[in-house]
C-alpha cells in the first residue's frame, strides 16, 4: 500500500485495511491532484480526471441501484502548503440510493486552499446522503471553499452534513444552494467549532418549490478566542404544503463573535416555514448543573459544546 | 451543628425580599424536608445553598461541615460533596445520557452509569445513548437527574421537588432511592409541597415568606402543613398578618 494512503488514513484515525480489504466498500482516495486509489461497486461509475491543481470527477449511481455500504472518499494533502481544487458532478439517477462518507484531511496545513465545486442531482425517488468530515491541523492555515448546487427531483431525498470540529478551521466560506421539487426532502446540517482567529462563513439557500417539499437548514457552531462566525440561512417555500425549518445555534466564548441571519420566505398560503436562532454564551443552568456534580467550569463548557456539536 | 447549616439568610431580588432570615440545620445522614406554599422561597434557598449565579449576594451564611462555603464556587461545593437536583432540570442538546451521568466518573467506573439508571427505574439499554435534550419527557429527565446524583454519590443533596412530573409508579423508585441514599449515609434535604413526599422525611422545616416558621418531627409538622398551610390564604404575603403561621 502506498505510503501516502497510509498517511491519509492515519490522519483521519482510520485503519486503511478495514476499508480497503472489504470488496463490498467502494472508495476513492485522492491526494492533492493524484488519484491514489479507486474501487467501485456495481452501479457506481466514476470518471475522474486529474487536473493541474486537483480533480475533476463525475460520479454516477445508475438508475435503480442501491449501494448498501457508504462510499468512502478521502481528499487530502499532507504538505504544509498548496492548492487542491475538486470539481464534482454527482448524479444519483432515478430510484437509486447511495451514501458517501468523505474525509478531507489537511493535518499539517500552514497555507492550504481547498475548494470544492459540486453539482448534485438527486433523481426521482432517489436517495443521497453525504457526510463530510474535516480533519485540520492545529495551525489553522487552511482555507476551505465548498460550493454546492443541488437539485432534488420529485420524491427524492437529500441530506448533507458538514463537520469541522477536529483541529482549527482556518477560514471556511461555505455556500450551498438546494432546490427541492414536489414531495422531496432535504436536510442540511453543519457543525463547526472555531478558535484562534478562525473565520466561519456559511451561506445556505434552500428553495422548496414543489408541493409537499420539506427542508431543514441546521447550523450548530461554537466559537472561542477571537474566532468569528457568520451564518446566513435562507429558506423559501413557494408551493402548497411545503414545510421548512431553519435552526441556528451558536455558542460564543471569550472575544469571539457570532452572527446569524435567518431569512424565511413563504409565498404560498399553504406553505409553512419556522426558524429558531440561539446565540449566546454557554447556558448558565447547564453549566451550573455540571458544576454542581464537581466539574470545573471549563470542563463543563467543553462537554456542553461537544454535545451541541455532536 | 449540622452537616449543612443555613444561618440567618436575607436575600432580595430586584428590591423584593425573598429570604427573610432563613435558618436551617440539617443533620448528617438524615432525610429532611422543607415544606411551604408556592413562592415561599424554597427554590431560592436551594439556589443559595448551591451558590448559583444571582444567589451569591446575601446577608447571612451557609456552612458545610461547619465551614463557611459562602465564597466557594459551585464546582468547589460539588467537589465537597454538596449537590442539587433541580426542580426543572436543564436540557442539553446532543449530550448523551451516559456522558451526562458519567461526567465526573473515572473510566473504570462506567458501570455505575448503568446501575444508576437501573436504580431510577429506567432500562439502561433504552436510555444510555439517548440525549439529555427535549426528546426526554419531563419525568424521564427528572429521573436522569437523580441517576446522575446517585452516580456522584454526594455527601449532601438538595432535591427540589423530586416528585414533580413523576407518575405514581416512578415515585416508588424515587422513594426507594431515598432509602438507598440514607443507607449510604447521604444527607438529603427534600424540597416539596407534597404531603406524600413530606411523609418520607424524618424532620421538617415549615417555610413561609422566606423564613422557617416551624420545625420538628415530620409527625408533628405534616398534619399542621396539611390542615393549616395548604388551605391558608395568606400565601406568602407578609402584608397580611403573618401571626397565624
Ligand atoms: N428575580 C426575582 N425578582 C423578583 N421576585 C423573584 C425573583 N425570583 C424569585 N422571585 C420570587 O421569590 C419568591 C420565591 O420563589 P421560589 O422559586 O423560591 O419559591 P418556591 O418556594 O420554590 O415556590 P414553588 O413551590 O412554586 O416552587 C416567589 O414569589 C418569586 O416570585
Ligand atoms: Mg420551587
Amino acid at each position: 500500500m502506498p505510503d501516502l494512503i497510509e498517511q491519509l488514513y492515519a490522519s483521519i484515525g482510520q485503519n486503511p485495511h478495514e476499508i480497503r480489504d472489504d470488496e463490498s466498500i467502494a472508495r476513492i482516495e485522492v491526494h492533492k491532484n493524484e488519484v491514489l486509489g479507486v474501487h467501485l461497486v456495481p452501479g457506481l461509475e466514476v470518471d475522474a480526471e486529474e487536473t493541474e491543481d486537483g480533480l475533476d470527477a463525475a460520479i454516477t449511481v445508475t438508475r435503480g441501484t442501491r449501494i448498501e455500504k457508504p462510499v468512502q472518499v478521502c481528499f487530502g494533502m499532507m504538505p504544509e502548503r498548496g492548492l487542491q481544487k475538486i470539481v464534482l458532478d454527482i448524479r444519483i439517477e432515478d430510484e437509486a440510493s447511495a451514501a458517501i462518507i468523505a474525509h478531507c484531511t489537511f493535518p499539517f496545513a500552514r497555507e492550504i486552499t481547498h475548494t470544492m465545486d459540486a453539482e448534485i442531482r438527486v433523481g426521482h425517488g432517489a436517495e443521497y446522503a453525504y457526510f463530510e468530515r474535516h480533519v485540520h491541523g492545529p495551525e489553522g492555515g487552511v482555507r476551505i471553499v465548498p460550493k454546492t448546487r443541488v437539485t432534488v427531483e420529485q420524491g427524492g431525498r437529500f441530506s448533507t452534513e458538514f463537520e469541522l470540529i477536529k483541529g482549527r478551521v482556518g477560514t471556511i466560506d461555505l455556500e450551498l444552494e438546494a432546490t427541492c421539487k414536489a414531495h422531496s426532502v432535504m436536510d442540511v446540517k453543519a457543525r463547526i467549532g472555531g478558535a484562534g482567529d478562525d473565520r466561519i462563513n456559511l451561506n445556505e439557500i434552500g428553495r422548496l418549490i414543489g408541493e409537499g417539499a420539506r427542508g431543514a437548514l441546521t447550523s450548530h457552531i461554537a466559537v472561542r478566542d477571537a474566532a468569528r462566525a457568520e451564518v446566513l440561512n435562507t429558506l423559501t417555500a413557494s408551493a402548497p404544503f411545503a414545510r421548512g425549518h431553519v435552526d441556528c445555534k451558536e455558542i460564543v466564548q471569550d472575544q469571539a463573535v457570532a452572527k446569524a441571519v435567518p431569512v424565511v420566505e413563504v409565498n404560498h398560503p399553504k406553505a409553512h416555514v419556522t426558524h429558531e436562532a440561539a446565540i449566546g454564551s454557554v447556558d448558565t443552568k447547564q453549566l451550573e448543573t455540571l458544576m454542581s456534580r464537581g466539574l470545573d467550569e471549563d470542563a463543563a463548557a467543553a462537554l456542553i459544546i461537544q454535545g451541541m456539536l455532536s | 451543628m449540622g452537616v449543612l447549616d443555613v444561618e440567618g439568610v436575607f436575600l432580595t431580588k430586584n428590591g423584593v425580599p425573598i429570604l427573610n432570615g432563613l435558618s436551617l440545620e440539617v443533620w448528617e445522614g438524615h432525610v429532611h424536608a422543607v415544606v411551604g406554599p408556592n413562592g415561599a422561597g424554597k427554590s431560592t434557598a436551594a439556589s443559595v445553598i448551591m451558590g448559583l449565579a444571582g444567589y451569591r449576594d446575601f446577608e447571612g451564611d451557609v456552612l458545610l461541615g461547619g465551614e463557611s462555603i459562602k465564597d466557594l464556587s459551585v464546582t468547589e461545593r460539588g467537589r465537597r460533596g454538596l449537590t442539587l437536583a433541580w426542580q426543572e432540570p436543564a436540557r442539553f442538546e446532543g449530550l448523551s445520557v451516559s456522558d451526562f451521568i458519567g461526567a465526573t466518573l473515572d473510566a473504570e467506573n462506567r458501570e455505575v452509569i448503568r446501575e444508576s439508571l437501573d436504580m431510577v427505574g429506567l432500562e439502561p439499554d433504552d436510555y444510555i445513548d439517548r440525549a439529555v435534550d427535549k426528546s426526554l419527557s419531563g419525568g424521564e429527565r427528572k429521573r436522569i437527574e437523580l441517576a446522575s446524583i446517585l452516580a456522584m454519590n454526594p455527601r449532601v443533596v438538595v432535591m427540589d421537588e423530586p416528585d414533580s412530573g413523576i407518575d405514581v409508579a416512578a415515585l416508588e423508585h424515587i422513594f426507594d432511592n431515598l432509602d438507598t441514599l440514607k443507607e449510604r449515609n447521604t444527607t438529603v434535604l427534600l424540597i416539596t409541597h407534597s404531603p406524600t413526599v413530606l411523609r418520607r422525611a424524618e424532620h421538617a422545616f415549615l417555610m413561609c415568606c422566606g423564613r422557617v416558621v416551624d420545625k420538628g418531627s415530620v409527625d408533628r409538622i405534616a398534619p399542621y402543613f396539611e390542615q393549616q398551610c395548604i388551605p391558608c390564604d395568606h400565601k406568602n404575603r407578609p402584608e397580611k398578618d403573618a401571626a397565624g403561621t
